[in-house]
Parts: C-alpha cells; sequence; structure tokens
C-alpha cells in the first residue's frame, strides 16, 4: 500500500532509474499516481481532473533537468503546481475604514466556528484591537454559553442577547450588535454563526439575510481539514448563498491530508486565509500555501516539525544542549533522556518520524516502531546512577545486570542501548566538531544506528514482551534495506538542518532518493 | 532490535532538528519567515480550565445537590425543577407537558427515505443511468468510476466494485437495464456488508447497567448524537442516565444536559477541566445505583493523532469497564469526512475497541462513503445514521433501504 506520492512515483520510476529525463509514456504512467494520490488526499474529481491535466502539460514540455531524477522532477513540477493554485493571492484581512470592522463566521456544523471565533478574537486582540464576539448561533443547544466560555478565555466580551437553544432570532442579534460594538468602542465585530448544511434553503437565506443586515467586511467560510469530495458541494452552497470572501482550514492538527484546501481554492477562487491548527485559543496562524502542498502530497513537513520542536523544546535546554554539542563533549544518557521526553511531548513517535522528509521509504518500519519501545529505554536509564548517565564506559556486568533487573528487561538489551548511544555519541561528537554547519556532512556518515547484523539482540527469549514487537530483523534482505534506509534517515536529517537557510532549495530536496 | 536503532536514529534526527530549529531561530526571522509569536513555549498538556469556570454550572433548576467533597461527578436531576436527590427522575408523569415524547426508532429509515433520497440522488440516479446505457465503453466505466470516488468510497474499494460489475455484466452480455439495475444493487449491497449484526446492545445486565461510551473526533456530533441515542432509548421504554464526560469544550455538558432534560433524562456531569474518567465513573455508579438500564457516556472530541488525549480515552474506557464489559464503543463519523476517516476508524478501535458507527450529518450533500472502506477494513458495522437536525433524526441503519433509497 503506498502511502504518498513520493512513493508512488518511486515505485514507478524504478525501472527508469539513471534515464533523466520524462517521455511521453513516464508522463502518462505518473498521472495515474498523481490522480491517485491527490484522491487519496480528498481532492475533489474535479479539481483532480483539471490539476492532473495542468501537470502533464507542464511535464511534458520540462526542461530535461540534470540535478533531478523524473520522480523528483514530477513531483517539483507538482508541488509548483500546488503551491501556486493555493497560493495564489494571498492576502490580510481587510478591516473597515470606518469602525467596527465586521467579520462573519459560516460553515458546516462541527467544522469548528465557535472554537475559531474564540481564536480570532484572540489574534485581533493581540494585534491591539478591540473585538467584540457575537453569538448568533441560537440553533445547537448551548452554543451561546460555548462562546460565552470561550469569550471568558480569550478574555473578549460576548454581545448574547438572545438564550439560544432555539429561541431567538439571529439576524436582530447580529444587528444589534453591531449598535452594540459602537457604544462599547469595540473595533472588531466578530459573529458567530450557527452550523448549516447547504442544501438547507431556509437555513443559508438566513445566514444571507444575516449579512445583508451587518454588511460585514470578510465573511469568512471555516472548513475541516479532514471533509472529503463533499468540499466542492459545499463551498458551493456556501458561495451562492451566502458569498464568503475568505477561507478559514480548522483541525490541521489531525493527520487528514487536507485536499479540501486545494478543491474549494480551486473551485470558488476564495483565498485561504487562516489555519487552525489546535484546540488551544493560540493554536492558530496564517495560512502556509508551501506546507499545505507539501501536506497534501504527504511529503515530509519539516516546518510544521520544526514549529512543533519549537513550541514543546525547552528552549534553554535546547540552547545548553547545542552549546555541549559545540564543544564536542559529553552528550550523556541523562541529556538523551532528557531529549526523548521532549520528542515524546511532540506527539507519536512515528508521526514525529512521519514529518521527515525521505521517511516514506521506510514507512513500513515507522509504522511498526514499538512506541513503548521510548518507555523501555527511558527505564533502563533511568534504572541507572548519575554517575552511570554521564559515563556509561564504567557500565561493568554486575552494574548492568543490576540496571537489567531495576528496568525489567534483559542485560542485552542494556547492552544494546549502550552499544548504540555509543555510536551516537560518536556522531554527535563529529558533527560538534564540525559545528552546526557540519550538518550536511550527515550523509556521509556510515551505519548511524549501527549494523543490526551485528548486534542483534541475544536475549530475545527473555524478554517476550518485545518479541514480534520489535523484532524485525530475522529477513537478511530486510536487513539490508533497513540498513540503507537508516542511512537515508541521517542523510535527511542533514538536509533538514541545512534547509533552515535555504527553504526554497529544501523543496527541491524533499523527494527521497530511494 | 531494529525498532530501538530506528528510534535512537529518529531521536537524534528529531533532536538535531530541534536543536537547530532553536539555534537558527533568529536568522529565520530575519529571513522573513513566519514566526509564531512568542509563545513558543506551550505545554502540550490541556490548560486547565477549571480555575477559568465555576465548577458548578448555572443550574436551571437550583436544586442541585452540593457536590460532596471528593466527587467530581455531581448528578443533575433531569427536568425542569427536578427535585435534589441524586437520580431521580424529573416527575415524568406530572411534567408530561415539558417532556417530549420522543418518536419510535422502528421505520425512522423509512420515514426519512425522501430526505436521503434527496442527497443521494446525485450518486444513485446517476449510476443507474450510466449502468442502463445500452453500451458500456470506457468512458462509461470511468463515470460510474467517478461517481464512487465523488461519494468517498475511495480509490480501492471503487476499483472493486467497477471490477466486479464489469465482470457480472459481462457474463450477463447484453445491456439489460433490469438485469444491470439488480446488479448494480445487489454489488452496492454486497458494499455495504448487510450481514454485520446492526442491533445495539443496550440490554440491561444482572446487577448493573449497559453501558455505552461514545467516542469520535472534533467536531462530529458526539454530543448530538448522544442526546438523540438516549431520545431513541426513551422511546423504547428504557431508563437512561447520561454521562457527560466531554469536560474540555465549552459548555458540552450543558449541551448534553439540555438534551436530556428534554426528555426527563438525568445527567452526571463533572467540574469543567475534570479527569473524564471519573466523570464516567461516577456516571457508571450513579446508574448503578439508580438500576437504570443504560449509562450513555459522551466524550470529548480528539483528533486520534493526539496520543495523550487517545491515553485519556484509554482510561475512560477501563473505568467503565471495573462494573464489567462495555456494551457498545460508538464511533461518531461525520459524513462529509475523507479518507481521513479510515484512520480515524483504525486509530480509535485500536485504542478503544470500537464496536458501532455513527453516521452523521447525512442529510447533507455528502454520501459518506467512506464506511464502505472503515466496514471493510475494520468489519465495524454502522449502527445509527443522523439524517437531520431534528431531535428524531437518528435512525437505526438498514443497508437494503440504504441503498433503495439510492436507486430510487
Amino acid at each position: 500500500m503506498f502511502e504518498t506520492l513520493s512513493d508512488r512515483l518511486a515505485a514507478t520510476f524504478k525501472g527508469l532509474r539513471g534515464k533523466g529525463r520524462l517521455s511521453e509514456e513516464d508522463v502518462e504512467a505518473t498521472c495515474r499516481d498523481i490522480r491517485i494520490a491527490l484522491l487519496e488526499a480528498d481532492v475533489a474529481l474535479p479539481v483532480v481532473r483539471e490539476f492532473v491535466a495542468a501537470v502533464r502539460q507542464r511535464a511534458l514540455g520540462a526542461e530535461v533537468s540534470a540535478a533531478l531524477n523524473p520522480a523528483q522532477q514530477v513531483i517539483k513540477i507538482v508541488n509548483e503546481e500546488l503551491v501556486g493554485v493555493l497560493g495564489g493571492q494571498t492576502r490580510r484581512v481587510r478591516l473597515a475604514k470606518t469602525a467596527p470592522t465586521v467579520i462573519m463566521l459560516v460553515g458546516l456544523q462541527g467544522s469548528g466556528k465557535t472554537t475559531l471565533a474564540g481564536k480570532l478574537a484572540r489574534w485581533f486582540s493581540a494585534q491591539g484591537h478591540q473585538p467584540l464576539l457575537v453569538a448568533a448561533d441560537l440553533q445547537r443547544p448551548n452554543a451561546v454559553t460555548q462562546l460565552q466560555v470561550v469569550g471568558e478565555r480569550a478574555g473578549v466580551p460576548v454581545f448574547a442577547p438572545q438564550p439560544g437553544n432555539g429561541v431567538g432570532d439571529p439576524v436582530q442579534v447580529a444587528r444589534a450588535s453591531i449598535e452594540h460594538a459602537r457604544t462599547k468602542m469595540r473595533d472588531v465585530v466578530l459573529i458567530d454563526t450557527a452550523g448549516r448544511l447547504g442544501i438547507d434553503s431556509q437555513m443559508m437565506a438566513q445566514a444571507a439575510d444575516i449579512r445583508a443586515a451587518v454588511e460585514p467586511d470578510e465573511v469568512l467560510f471555516v472548513l475541516d481539514a479532514m471533509v472529503g469530495q463533499d468540499a466542492v458541494n459545499t463551498a458551493q452552497a456556501f458561495l451562492d448563498g451566502v458569498d464568503f470572501s475568505g477561507v478559514v482550514l480548522t483541525k490541521l492538527d489531525g493527520d487528514a491530508r487536507g485536499g479540501a484546501a486545494l478543491s474549494v481554492r480551486e473551485i470558488t477562487g476564495r483565498p485561504i486565509m487562516f489555519a487552525s491548527n489546535g484546540e488551544k485559543l493560540e493554536d492558530f496562524d496564517v495560512f502556509h500555501p508551501d506546507r499545505m502542498a507539501s501536506r497534501i502530497l504527504g511529503m515530509g513537513d519539516v516546518l510544521s516539525l520544526i514549529e512543533t520542536a519549537e513550541r514543546t523544546f525547552d528552549i534553554e535546554q535546547a540552547a545548553k544542549m547545542a552549546a555541549k554539542l559545540q564543544r564536542g563533549d559529553g552528550f550523556s544518557l541523562e541529556d538523551f533522556l532528557h531529549q526523548m521526553e521532549q520528542v515524546r511531548k511532540m506527539g507519536s513517535l512515528s508521526k514525529i518520524l512521519g514529518m521527515l522528509p525521505g521517511m516514506g521509504a521506510m514507512r513500513e518500519q515507522i509504522e511498526s516502531i514499538d512506541e513503548r519501545e521510548v518507555d523501555r529505554v527511558a527505564a533502563i536509564i533511568k534504572s541507572m546512577t548519575p554517575a552511570e548517565r554521564s559515563d556509561p564506559r564504567i557500565l561493568n556486568g554486575s552494574r548492568r545486570a543490576r540496571i537489567a533487573r531495576g528496568a525489567g528487561v534483559a542485560v542485552s538489551d542494556v547492552n544494546g542501548l549502550v552499544d548504540r548511544f555509543g555510536q551516537a555519541q560518536k556522531m554527535m561528537r563529529q558533527l560538534g566538531k564540525g559545528g552546526l554547519s557540519g550538518l550536511g556532512a550527515l550523509p556521509g556518515m556510515p551505519g548511524l544506528g549501527g549494523g543490526p547484523g551485528g548486534r542483534g539482540r541475544g536475549g530475545k527469549g527473555k524478554s517476550p514482551d518485545k518479541k514480534g514487537k520489535a523484532g524485525r530483523s530475522g529477513n537478511p534482505a530486510k536487513r539490508a534495506m533497513q540498513e540503507q534506509a537508516r542511512a537515508g534517515t541521517a542523510g535527511t536529517a542533514g538536509t533538514a538542518g541545512t534547509a533552515f537557510e535555504l527553504p526554497a532549495e529544501l523543496k527541491d530536496l524533499l523527494p527521497p532518493g530511494s | 532490535m531494529d525498532a530501538l536503532s530506528y528510534l535512537l536514529v529518529g531521536l537524534t534526527a528529531v533532536l538535531l532538528v530541534g536543536v537547530a530549529a532553536v539555534l537558527l531561530r533568529p536568522s529565520r526571522r530575519r529571513g522573513g519567515g513566519h514566526g509564531r509569536g512568542e509563545h513558543a513555549r506551550v505545554a502540550p498538556t490541556r490548560p486547565d480550565a477549571a480555575d477559568l469556570i465555576s465548577p458548578q454550572a448555572p443550574d436551571a433548576t437550583g436544586a442541585a445537590e452540593p457536590a460532596a467533597p471528593g466527587r467530581t461527578g455531581g448528578v443533575v436531576p433531569a427536568g425542569p425543577a427536578g427535585p435534589a436527590g441524586p437520580v431521580e427522575r424529573g416527575e415524568p408523569a406530572e411534567r408530561a407537558g415539558v417532556l417530549e415524547r420522543p418518536a419510535p426508532p422502528a421505520g425512522r429509515m423509512v420515514r426519512l427515505r425522501d430526505r436521503l433520497a434527496r442527497s443521494r440522488s446525485s450518486l444513485g440516479r446517476g449510476l443507474l443511468t450510466l449502468i442502463s446505457r445500452d453500451r458500456l465503453d470506457e468512458a462509461t466505466w470511468e463515470a460510474i468510476e467517478d461517481a464512487l470516488l465523488a461519494a468517498d468510497v475511495g480509490v480501492g474499494p471503487t476499483g472493486e466494485l467497477v471490477r466486479a460489475l464489469r465482470t457480472r455484466l459481462r457474463v450477463s452480455g447484453a445491456a439489460d437495464p433490469q438485469a444491470a439495475r439488480q446488479a448494480l444493487r445487489e454489488e452496492l449491497l454486497a458494499l455495504l456488508a448487510p450481514e454485520l449484526d446492526r442491533s445495539l446492545s443496550v440490554q440491561r445486565h444482572e446487577g448493573r447497567p449497559a453501558v455505552v461510551l461514545v467516542v469520535g473526533v472534533n467536531g462530529t456530533g458526539k454530543t448530538t448524537s448522544v442526546g438523540k441515542l438516549a431520545r431513541v432509548l426513551v422511546a423504547e421504554n428504557k431508563d437512561v442516565l447520561l454521562g457527560a464526560a466531554d469536560t474540555f469544550r465549552a459548555a458540552a455538558a450543558d449541551q448534553l444536559q439540555t438534551w436530556g432534560e428534554r426528555v426527563g433524562v438525568p445527567t452526571v456531569r463533572g467540574a469543567e477541566g475534570a479527569d473524564p474518567a471519573s466523570v464516567a465513573f461516577e456516571a457508571l455508579r450513579a446508574g448503578t445505583e439508580a438500576e437504570v438500564d443504560v449509562v450513555v457516556v459522551d466524550t470529548a472530541g480528539r483528533l486520534q493523532n493526539k496520543t495523550g488525549l487517545m491515553d485519556e480515552l484509554a482510561k475512560v474506557k477501563r473505568v467503565l469497564t471495573r462494573g464489567g464489559p462495555v456494551d457498545e464503543v460508538l464511533l461518531v463519523l461525520d459524513a462529509t469526512t475523507g479518507q481521513n476517516g479510515l484512520v480515524q476508524a483504525r486509530v480509535f478501535s485500536e485504542v478503544v475497541d470500537v464496536t458501532g458507527i455513527v453516521l452523521t450529518k447525512l442529510d447533507g450533500t455528502a454520501k459518506g462513503g467512506i464506511v464502505i472502506a472503515v466496514q471493510r477494513e475494520l468489519g465495524v458495522p454502522v449502527k445509527l445514521v443522523g439524517l437531520g437536525e431534528g431531535p428524531d433524526d437518528l435512525a437505526p441503519f438498514d443497508p437494503r433501504a440504504f441503498v433503495d433509497a439510492l436507486l430510487d
């Protein structure tokens, strides 16, 4: 099962490696792959068709590139097209010349309007505006209460003259809110409306009435990133019914590819203005077309990874770490444990690894990673004394036996960890010597994780809970593949490192070389 | 052992990215990067909402029993002006004028058929028109494939259905519209796996109530579905108790309570930000004490890739199994969900062992085709469908009626 376009294309081009140019047949073969990849990312069918046609056109006329193999070339084209369509004309929120600026939120039920209203309110507050939240969702039970709570969290007043739960006229509320905002000196009015279906003509008429009553400066269509093929119908219905001026994608912190973004952009021509990616009020950002493109294609999302890292990592700790690295001395087990815990906070390990570009080829391995392995490693390290943690070399047989007992694992597991850690430490030292610019030298570092063949677990039978889940090296061919893939990992880590200065270049490097 | 190697390699890689990110921050900023402001150090845990919100939400009855210290859950008596007894029913006889009488669930699907037909005509009729053509050429097959793809059926199942149809129609030969129609009906039905057991197991056990746990990602309609499910159960003359274990989203418990009050069903709720497992347990305890037939527990929406939240959900389920196994774990899927629905179903099944699916928002233009893939891959049947905003629009799913509505 291919998960991503890059995997797919890599397979298609297996036989073509080295050919270095795109023939017509190649293009045809890839177009089908692109089509399936886009469909699996929930891009709407008509949009897929147009898009594939555009890509085919470009791919056929494409210059033969010396630097890229065919798969990479196609992905580059697809990526550029995607960014082109998604990016188009991004723009900022239009503010009214005379206050208050009125922003109205519309969308399906459960797309996240009320939560988004809070996020927007907070965002505007942070920019020095005085927002007012308006509870015009009088349909869903206790939607008004929810908005009030959200408003309280965001520290923004809520205008809610009607109790909701089916009582009251939202048009009236919306109209009254403008006056209210004027008297209370609020310069941004955020109107949260009830969720409605595109085919519910009565509710659509109501939305249009609200629009007519308040003449909003922006009408934002709130769209769940998980939505499938129906995105087109819904977007079209809302465009016809209320005519929105911008789109907000929500729930981007999930693992949906979010192809709907492309569909809506292409069908309605309205720009995607914001992306909402979390449950907390500050999890909110302007929309980044390039990241969305990578996401739709299922390519590693390095930038998002960095942001997640930034958010979760303790800055001071990380800085200290970096200093340590540069000095080239002791990267201790203690540090390792700490880093591991930090990474753990970022989410599931397989997810994080999946964000790294080039990991597509090892997807199967990534998915087979037992998350509890982290806990076991942590248990081993925690069973060591501080002295042992800072210098694993003092670990003799009896110490290892004690640690194994303490952590509830076999001695061989402790040995395995210590060995691997030694390797990692060596690598870190090398890195440190070259400074961080040396990151690029990483790909040349052989066998980062050590050859699995020579280091197989000795006491397999002694740790039954690990068997099957972790043991994957039975097949020599597979072992070789894994080793190769591992070398690839090191390589990608390097590209990720250098990419900070050269984000544009990164795009081209993204496709895996496998 | 390889997993460990990966782990080390991966961790190192991520670590490097992290370190580099921090180190190179200034240059990235300068480069006109998209700085995220100064909130880079937000803890990944949910904010503790308890100190922002008064623990006891405004209670319409004003007679809520004071929550005993050490207890997180407080039972809010159902019905307007309910008495202070913990789980007493809200005097249904006297208050009959206020309490609503839900419609019986049997035959709801048929009653709601027109709504279904309205939303689906494009798929069913489109397919039928296509397949009844005199000549089934490549373009027609492609159009059929497109129609299925547009219904979120997914690339895999679509390919299979089209292949199966092709084989059948090639064997039967001539393009007899009737035969084609029959073939389409049968193949569609086969896709929906009619052999799966779709009954809800909500029979009270010896000495304890049946337990239904409702889970799903954000915004699929869990709370609404719980409310409607309560009405279905009340219509079947069952004693129901609701547990509002969604302690995270603002006013979720209020929303559930409003649903419960309409049909005289009590709701157990906890403070906002409280441990949902404790609320769930409290609901189970209250339900056992009050000898109700069914306890339905609503949970907070969570995206399946948030490990912390999924662990929390596993804990809720674990706590509920103290009395005995949980009878039903219902995953609420939004019909508009695309291919991510399969991932959702898979992950939720791994964590809480989903026994049934509630497909909501089927009254829109969305076709909910993703459930086909879900049913096939996980063998979890769709048990209920949400067909509208009305309180009694949750219907038991009947694949035959569904396909008929599709093709009529």
